[in-house]
């Protein structure tokens, strides 16, 4: 049963998103800005592409959103701060560096650094060790 | 030399621990932003009477329950019976047609009967992107104040009526 | 009558693997050796059931029996032969029937190429292979049964999901699943040696060849996942970070990381704890990724109908494996033997310090993968993990590696010195730099990537022609081909699958810095001139294939009024699931990809005008060229003499 509505579900939105909305190109500026904001966020709706590649009509609506809100004379900041406000943190695929993603961010440099020490000392103590004996 | 032998085992141990905690949880629901602030303002023409206007503005005061819904979201159909009987409950409920036919709108009003006291328009889906809205049906409750209290993503299972949002009715009312 | 047939053979094969599993174990604690001798029979007879059942299965695709569930629900009558013989690994059930016959393919390889190897170690390691196969037969029989049946057959079946009718998903998943599961071979052998207390030159050398074919494996179908994502998504991404894509990288970055390790074990004995903790980790991480995609606690693409008890079901058998590995790694974990002695700047301390890059990468991508999870368990609400972040910091931790990587092949064995490193190497750098600042000259953009990228890419490159200079005149006598011939495979496809990194480079780097893309709106017969190429539309052919019906766009391309090609980019309607597919089209040449994808048709009085969206692609074809040569750079490897899976081994 839940397997029908889940096809149900998606020819809704094949359907939905065949019929009305288009993206409405603005200035060239606009549209080059809009296409690097774009490839950062996440289409709610299929969630697993960016809002730059999806057809679906929320993708659109907020694409055109979105080009409105540059035409406004937003920074790219704002339009992104825009976004997470209705959507949240989720919308963004570029995660903010605060204390909750501290651990994402830098994580993976400070075990790099400790993962090379730890070779280093291992390898001297080892050489130490071997050259003691003969 | 053992107890640094242990290390990968242990680090499994927190991994597996998150991977147990995740295989209950829905990676799809977005939380909203949204729940805690005050319910973004809107004006929207009336389903069937362009003329008049249904604004949040309208409802300051009281608690009540926007129900954003389509004729063409076969989810919606799902929760259209229990929103029919939700009348029973001190819960003014208003619905939002989310960029619907208006004549759509109102046949499937005629047809199964209509929840809501008035239902509002969001014809180019502007008020749904202030609402943070991703996948109809959502449902938000308002509290007295125009704070949003609780949001319903996907249709209302009795299990939420019952364990949430007349828990939080009740309490909003005393 | 016949499903059933497959449905009793995968019981009885969970009987006769539990007796692989559990005889020689027994064996192995009584030091009883008759014990042993049940390993090998078992092994064959187990496998043998299982790939009954698949062709069973198989069959039942072939002869569109509906009256499976599984095949009602993933195959169609219409759907062309070959889709559906592909079909069988479409869905869940029959992709983890699927995953156990790899696994018994795997199995059967063993029992016939590691016939040379000791039997009591031998038998062990068929032992640890049966008890994987037990896990993931129970996990079949009691949640994902294949063979169920309909009550009810319906008159056709609900079709395999467009996206998936390629020619990608003939080859995609079987390469990937060779390697994925191809690393529980790795796994057995570093299980087996803990158990069984040998672990030494010997063991690392056996190890290798089998690792190395797995690594090959996942190397060519990870990079065919890529090129199909490529044409099939309809917007020429080939890499996306998603959470399955990731669940396939980690194993191979670990395995790349194995192969260099098992190279310091054999070669001097030493870190043998750290080889075996990374036999573990490449196919631990296998099954990570294959509980991420049947689980669904993560979005993904390729997430299968999530079913919580399926969930549960693997969380608890990865608990016991991999917990079960990495506790006996604890307690056995070798505590003496330091090997031969090797200098801090040796050839050897060079691949140990790209096993620590690797791994470190490794977690990265683990990290990033997980860390939506982790935040969400933790109550602190949803992020989302991509591009943005992988690009940053997976690559950052990736530069010092290959810069190591350019000099670790010419590095001797036991001893290196500075100054003789950067005698043979500075002109390999300079000529990096200068090339790395040039191809921007003319490519006319330049930026701190694109620098970073292409230095990098020359860099490896030079690298691989000072290796070979240097060997050559080493040898004064011979010809050419003589002394070519005369370094033999291992390093010869070392220096080939180093070089396949670099061309991979350089593709990526080219593409990510200068690709173009351009959203058009083009009426019949128009003519627009994009990056010098002229493109005419000339309407749209209605096409008839025999599931789907198409609309396939006319374009004809010329440059400078000479005809390049013609562009046919579809819009298809899948009958069977009413679901529209965009087909791309792609010119391919080595330098670089125009791709077209075919938008809308605009509504209103403009008739006959699309929106079409347009690419080029510098060097993109680069990409998956370089994964070729890292593939055959292994297979090379493969055929060196030292390896040979047959070689007596006392």
């Amino acid at each position: 049963m839940m397997k029908l509505r889940y096809v149900l579900l998606t020819l809704v939105v094949t359907f939905s998103s065949l019929s009305v909305a288009t993206d409405k190109p603005s200035t060239a500026a606009t549209e080059v800005r809009l296409k690097r904001l774009s490839t950062e966020l996440r289409c709610l709706v299929c969630q697993n592409s960016t809002l730059a590649d999806s057809d679906a009509e929320l993708a659109q609506d907020l694409r055109n959103e979105i080009r409105t809100l540059i035409d406004g004379g937003k920074t790219d900041e704002e339009v992104v701060a825009f976004l997470v406000a209705r959507y949240g943190d989720f919308v963004t695929f570029r995660p903010p560096v605060n204390a909750n993603t501290a651990l994402l961010w830098f994580g993976p440099f400070i075990m790099l650094f400790i993962g090379a020490l730890v070779l280093i000392l291992m390898l001297k103590k080892r050489s130490a060790v071997l050259g003691a004996e003969p | 030399m053992r107890l640094k032998a242990l290390i990968p085992f242990v680090l499994f141990i927190i991994l597996i621990a998150f991977l147990g905690k995740g295989l209950f949880l829905n990676p799809r629901e977005v939380p909203s932003p949204l729940v805690g602030k005050p319910a973004p303002n809107f004006t929207a023409p009336i389903l069937g009477d362009a003329t008049k206007t249904f604004s949040n503005a309208d409802m300051k005061g009281k608690v009540w329950m926007l129900n954003i819904w389509a004729s063409w979201c076969a989810a919606c159909r799902d929760e259209h019976s229990l929103l029919l009987e939700m009348r029973k409950y001190d819960l003014p409920l208003y619905g939002m047609a989310y960029k619907d036919v208006e004549q759509d709108a109102i046949d499937v009003l005629a047809k199964m009967g209509n929840p809501y006291i008035v239902t509002a328009t969001d014809q180019d889906g502007r008020i749904g992107i202030d609402y943070g809205v991703y996948g109809v049906p959502e449902t938000y409750l308002i509290d007295q104040s125009g704070i949003i209290r609780y949001k319903q993503i996907g249709p209302i299972t009795p299990m939420d009526l019952r364990e949430k949002i007349l828990p939080l009715l009740k309490e909003l009312n005393s | 009558m016949i499903p059933d047939i497959g449905h009793y053979a995968l019981m009885i094969a969970l009987i006769v693997a539990t007796l692989q599993a559990v005889l020689p174990l027994a064996g192995l604690s009584s030091n009883n050796k008759k014990l042993f001798a049940f390993a090998t029979p078992m092994a064959r007879l187990q496998s043998l059931l299982i790939i009954i059942a698949f062709i069973i299965l198989d069959y039942s695709f072939y002869i569109n029996d509906f009256s499976i569930l599984y095949v009602a629900n993933t195959s169609n009558s219409n759907l062309p032969i070959i889709f559906r013989l592909a079909a069988i690994w479409g869905g869940h059930e029959g992709s983890i029937l699927f995953w156990v016959t790899i696994l018994a393919v795997w199995t059967l390889a063993v029992t016939f190429f590691a016939k040379e190897l000791p039997l009591r170690f031998r038998s062990t390691l068929i032992a640890v292979m049966g008890l994987i196969t037990v896990g993931f037969l129970l996990f079949i029989l009691m949640t994902s049964n294949p063979f169920e049946r309909l009550a009810f057959i319906p008159i056709d079946g609900r079709d395999l999901n467009p996206l998936l009718q390629d020619p990608g998903m003939v080859f995609h998943p079987p390469l990937l699943y060779m390697g994925y599961v191809g690393f529980s071979v790795a796994f057995a052998f570093a299980i087996a040696a803990l158990l069984d207390g040998r672990l030494d030159v010997t063991w690392a050398r056996w190890t290798r060849p089998w690792t190395t074919a797995a690594w090959v494996f996942l190397t060519l179908g990870i990079a065919l996942g890529s090129r199909w994502a490529y044409y099939e998504l309809g917007w020429g991404g080939w890499w996306f970070w998603d959470a399955v894509e990731n669940a396939s990288f980690m194993p191979w970055l670990i395995g790349t990381a194995l192969i260099h390790s098992l190279a310091v074990t054999e070669k001097r004995d030493a870190f043998k704890s750290w080889t075996v903790l990374l036999s573990i980790c490449a196919f631990s991480l296998s099954l990570l990724g294959t509980f991420i995609v049947r689980s669904g606690v993560l979005t993904s693409v390729h997430a299968f109908a999530t079913d919580p008890s399926r969930g549960l079901f693997i969380l608890v058998f990865l608990a016991l494996v991999i917990g079960g590995a990495l506790l006996l790694f604890a307690l056995r974990a070798p505590t003496i033997g330091l090997g031969e002695k090797f200098d801090l700047l040796s050839r050897e301390s060079l691949l140990l310090s790209n096993n620590v890059v690797l791994f470190t990468a490794t977690g990265a991508v683990l990290l990033g993968t997980l860390y939506p999870l982790v935040i969400d368990a933790m109550g602190l609400g949803k992020i989302s993990v991509g591009p943005p972040y992988f690009d940053v910091v997976f690559v950052a931790i990736m530069v010092p590696g290959i810069f190591l990587m350019g000099v670790g092949p010419i590095a001797r064995w036991k001893k290196a010195t500075v100054p003789e490193l950067a005698g043979k190497l500075k002109w390999a750098l300079a000529i990096s730099i200068v090339s790395a600042l040039l191809v921007p000259s003319v490519m006319g953009k330049l930026s701190l990537m694109i620098f970073v990228g292409l230095l990098m890419a020359f860099w490896v490159m030079s690298s691989v022609w000072v290796s070979v200079n240097t060997r050559l005149q080493a040898i004064p006598t011979g010809t050419l081909r003589e002394k070519i011939s005369s370094f033999g495979p291992a390093f010869n496809g070392m220096l080939l699958a180093h070089f396949g990194l670099a061309v991979f480079i350089v593709g990526v780097t080219m593409v990510k810095g200068y690709e173009q893309e351009s959203d058009l709106v083009m009426k019949k017969g128009e003519t627009k001139l994009i990056n010098g190429y002229a493109f005419r539309f000339e309407g749209i052919k209605p096409l008839r294939g025999a599931n789907y019906v198409a609309k396939q766009g006319q374009f004809y391309v010329s440059k400078d009024g000479q005809p390049v090609t013609l562009l046919t980019p579809e819009k298809r309607l899948y009958l069977a699931q009413r679901a529209v597919m965009t087909e791309a089209s792609i010119s391919v040449n080595p330098v670089r990809d125009i791709y077209v994808s075919l938008g809308e048709e605009l509504e209103g009085e403009q008739k006959d005008t699309w929106s079409v969206r347009v690419y080029f692609k510098p060097f993109v074809q680069w990409i998956w060229l370089g994964c070729l040569l890292m593939g055959f750079g292994g297979i090379l490897t493969m055929v060196d003499k030292r390896y040979r899976l047959t070689k007596v081994v006392k």
